[in-house]
């Protein structure tokens, strides 16, 4: 349903092939694809504008870099400036006293209680020693989702009985946090609306209470244009230090990112990716501008890969995939990878565009034919896997036949493996963000 | 193989003692929306003053008014071209025309889709409540209970969110405010399997309505979205004409990956409806109306508040009214 900014602009590139430089005719046109694209990647439209007028500003007359077509480098002026705004964005926690106060705050369901125990996992692997404080009173279960997270990694959770107001529970946690001496108290609090004026003042009470070192909000990557609303009226109210973006497994285009960075000027703590208490990662202000402009998150990709390979192995493979040397024995390697991983879901959802490979690998398992190109690759020479252009039609035979399988499979997958090849040639180029096709394609859909 | 990797989850030994305080009350009023100006009607006002006459630069501050809702830009260009149309044949020139002219659009389209119209049908009638994480299933299943047993329907609900730590005992903490029996299994079940007891037990007990909840998931997350199909099938193996309903529970501060979710999710099991939660912000859940538009899918109930009796069934007339008059 999202054309991505790249493909958008291809048309425009066409237009102005051959020219010196970028004339503002030219410009406005391709701005105007830019402006739709960000608004589509959920960028807030004000946030929208002001990006549209330096960007304007920045490629006016600018000469063309050599190797870039003009498309090309106004996508790359695009991805410049957003790195910009969301760059210097990434935060540091200050931890410094002891006990560090972290405040939870946000809107409902944008995913506190699961960040406020994966911040303590994380907080833990650094050596830290945390606590965790159930202060969300309202959500039925809110206290018994911390606590059973809190069984599951380790750590402490401070709970009071039923009934307790939440400032209350906020003060004994943090008589409970130093006389345990741990270095940092984790507090989840009830998600609330930012227009709800008794609710804000009771967060405010709290903070007043236990005066957080780092009050953290906690940001749906899906939300919409909303997103600088609700943080300017969080902002307004509490000392807010930092942003968490949640959710970031998810196909979402995280323009609310941009759009809270470029308004409140808030910097991003944190992603949380995934359900698993572990899913917490750094923030990389170029791999969200990527992700924004639909260009794929490939780092993260290979990251996650790497996190189930042999690393030199996963650096190397990602190497040829951006230098577009990938060979069918990389392809080889990837598809027993990809067995041996299990959620292929979430590998190819960083992809956008890509969740129907998912699919497509899954009923390529099931229907067994995944063993089937195993067989294939099996079959042929370690020249022929480096060389595909090698394999002619007596070639063929005699794979399909040390295969088990027919000439027309042979044909078949050594045809997609060339269209995969020449779609990870514009992907390593930036110019491709459907991966899916390719590989969906090679796998039978 | 491609088994869902989630952290293991122990038995639950006993069911906490519900865990709530009662949240400072806000105002409700009609829909609930009447009390908040969306802001929006505001805006369109000051651009399509009443006597001046609809300019290009009318209509391009109007699309901004709507892609500030979430209406999405494909979508919001669309409405545009079709509301000028609308005023072309109407033969309306000025602004007040123009704001009319765009408000029956989206009305029309709105009511087209069936916006509004929820019938259960034969009973036991399943519904299943499928969604991204933290949009409010739960919650919903409780305001839509309630309102159920205020028509004086019999109900059942099935905890089939069996993976997110204490879902389980959150539906059932509803159950118990309301005195509706909750059908579950240890946390960690199958879903399915859940899903499919308390259809038996809704059958066997003779109930009008089995509400289904389900764990939150991501769209792009296949095996998660064929675990829901799963569940979906079980319940059709038992009652091939349920389920009657599957909502979809959108939260109405998301963008445009509402899109998306509906698009994926009405692909997987069969999406018949929208649920758009918390209406009660500023958020104006314009995403809903390009989900209607574009897949055709009707707004059935809107969550406008914390309260159990703030679920609304959607109503065309009034939210268009809410959009454009705030």
């Amino acid at each position: 349903m999202f054309e991505s900014l790249s493909a958008r602009l291809q048309g425009i590139s066409e237009r102005l092939r051959g020219k010196a430089r970028i004339t503002e005719a030219d410009l406005d046109v391709a701005l105007r694809e830019i402006r739709l694209a960000l608004l589509e990647a959920d960028v807030n439209f004000r946030v929208v504008r002001d990006f549209v007028a330096r960007v304007r500003e920045r490629a006016l007359g600018s000469d063309l870099l050599t190797g870039l077509n003009p498309g090309q480098q106004i996508v790359k002026i695009v991805h410049d400036e957003l790195v910009e705004v969301l760059g210097g964005a990434r935060h540091h926690l200050s931890l410094d006293a002891r006990p560090s106060v972290l405040m939870m705050v946000g809107l409902q369901g944008s995913g506190k209680t699961t960040t406020a125990a994966k911040l303590a996992v994380r907080l833990r692997r650094d050596g830290k020693k945390p606590l965790l404080v159930a202060a969300d009173v309202y959500r039925p279960a809110a206290v018994d989702q911390l606590v059973q997270l809190g069984d599951q990694i380790g750590v402490e959770v401070h709970t009071r009985p039923v009934g307790t107001p939440a400032l209350e529970v906020a003060r004994s946690g943090l008589e409970e946090a130093r006389q345990r001496g741990v270095d940092v108290m984790i507090l989840d609090t009830a998600g609330r609306l930012h227009v709800d004026e008794a609710m804000m003042d009771e967060l405010v009470r709290i903070a007043g209470i236990v005066t957080p070192a780092e009050t953290l909000m906690v940001v749906d990557a899906m939300t919409g244009q909303e997103a600088v609303r609700v943080a300017d009226a969080f902002h307004a109210k509490l000392p807010v230090t930092g942003l968490i973006l949640t959710k970031m497994d998810g196909d979402a285009r995280g323009g609310a990112a941009l759009s809270i960075r470029a308004a409140t000027g808030l910097p991003i703590a944190f992603l949380g990716t995934g359900e698993r208490t572990d899913g917490l990662e750094a923030f990389h202000p170029d791999r969200l501008a990527q992700r924004i402009l639909g260009m794929g998150d490939i780092v993260s990709f290979v990251e996650r890969v790497q996190e189930n390979v042999d690393q030199t192995e996963a650096e190397a493979t990602a190497k040829r995939m951006m230098e577009n040397r990938f060979t069918l024995d990389d392809f080889r390697n990837q598809l027993a990878q990809i067995k041996m991983m299990g959620p292929i879901g979430q590998l190819v959802g960083m992809i956008p565009g890509a969740s129907e490979m998912a699919g497509a690998a899954q009923e390529a398992v099931d229907s067994g034919q995944m063993k089937r190109i195993e067989a294939i690759i099996d079959s042929m020479t370690a020249e022929e896997r480096r060389r595909p252009d090698l394999i002619k039609a007596s070639r063929r035979r005699r794979i399909a036949l040390g295969s088990g399988t027919s000439t027309a499979e042979v044909n078949r997958l050594l045809k997609q493996f060339g269209e995969m090849q020449k779609m990870m040639k514009m992907l390593s180029g930036g110019k491709m963000p459907r991966l899916g096709g390719g590989l969906g394609a090679l796998l039978g859909r | 193989m491609f088994r869902r990797r989630r952290d293991a989850v122990e038995p639950i030994e006993a069911i906490a003692e519900p865990v709530t305080v009662a949240r400072p009350r806000r105002e409700q009023r009609g829909m609930g929306l009447r009390a908040r100006p969306s802001g929006l009607g505001a805006r369109l006002r000051s651009i399509m003053g009443a006597g001046s006459p609809a300019t290009a630069a009318t209509w391009d501050a109007v699309e901004e008014a709507l892609i500030g809702a979430d209406v999405g830009a494909t979508t919001t260009l669309e409405l545009v071209d079709a509301a000028r149309t609308r005023l072309r044949t109407d033969g309306g020139r000025s602004g007040e025309d123009a704001r009319r002219a765009l408000a029956t659009e989206i009305r029309d389209r709105l009511v087209r889709v069936g916006s509004g119209r929820f019938e259960l049908g034969d009973a036991p009638c399943v519904i299943l409540f499928v969604g991204v994480n933290g949009t409010g299933k739960t919650t919903s299943i409780a305001k839509l209970a309630h309102r159920l047993q205020g028509e004086g329907r019999t109900l059942a609900l099935a905890a089939a969110d069996t993976f997110r730590a204490a879902a389980v005992e959150q539906l059932r903490i509803w159950g118990d405010q309301l005195g509706v029996p909750v059908i579950a299994q240890r946390a960690g079940a199958d879903p399915g399997a859940v899903a499919f007891d308390a259809v038996v037990a809704a059958e066997a007990r003779k109930l009008d309505v089995v509400l289904v909840d389900t764990a939150g998931r991501l769209q792009n997350k296949q095996q998660l979205m064929d675990e829901l199909a799963k569940i979906r099938r079980v319940i059709e193996r038992r009652l091939p004409d349920q389920p009657r309903h599957v909502l979809l529970v959108l939260d109405a501060t998301t963008g445009q990956n509402g899109l998306l979710q509906a698009e994926a999710f009405s692909r997987e099991v069969g999406v018949t409806g929208i649920i758009l939660t918390k209406l009660d912000g500023t958020a104006k859940g314009g995403v809903a109306l390009a989900v209607a538009d574009r897949l055709g899918v009707p707004i059935l109930f809107a969550g406008v508040g914390e309260e159990i009796d703030a679920l609304a069934p959607f109503d065309p007339e009034a939210f268009v009214e809410w959009l454009f008059a705030g």
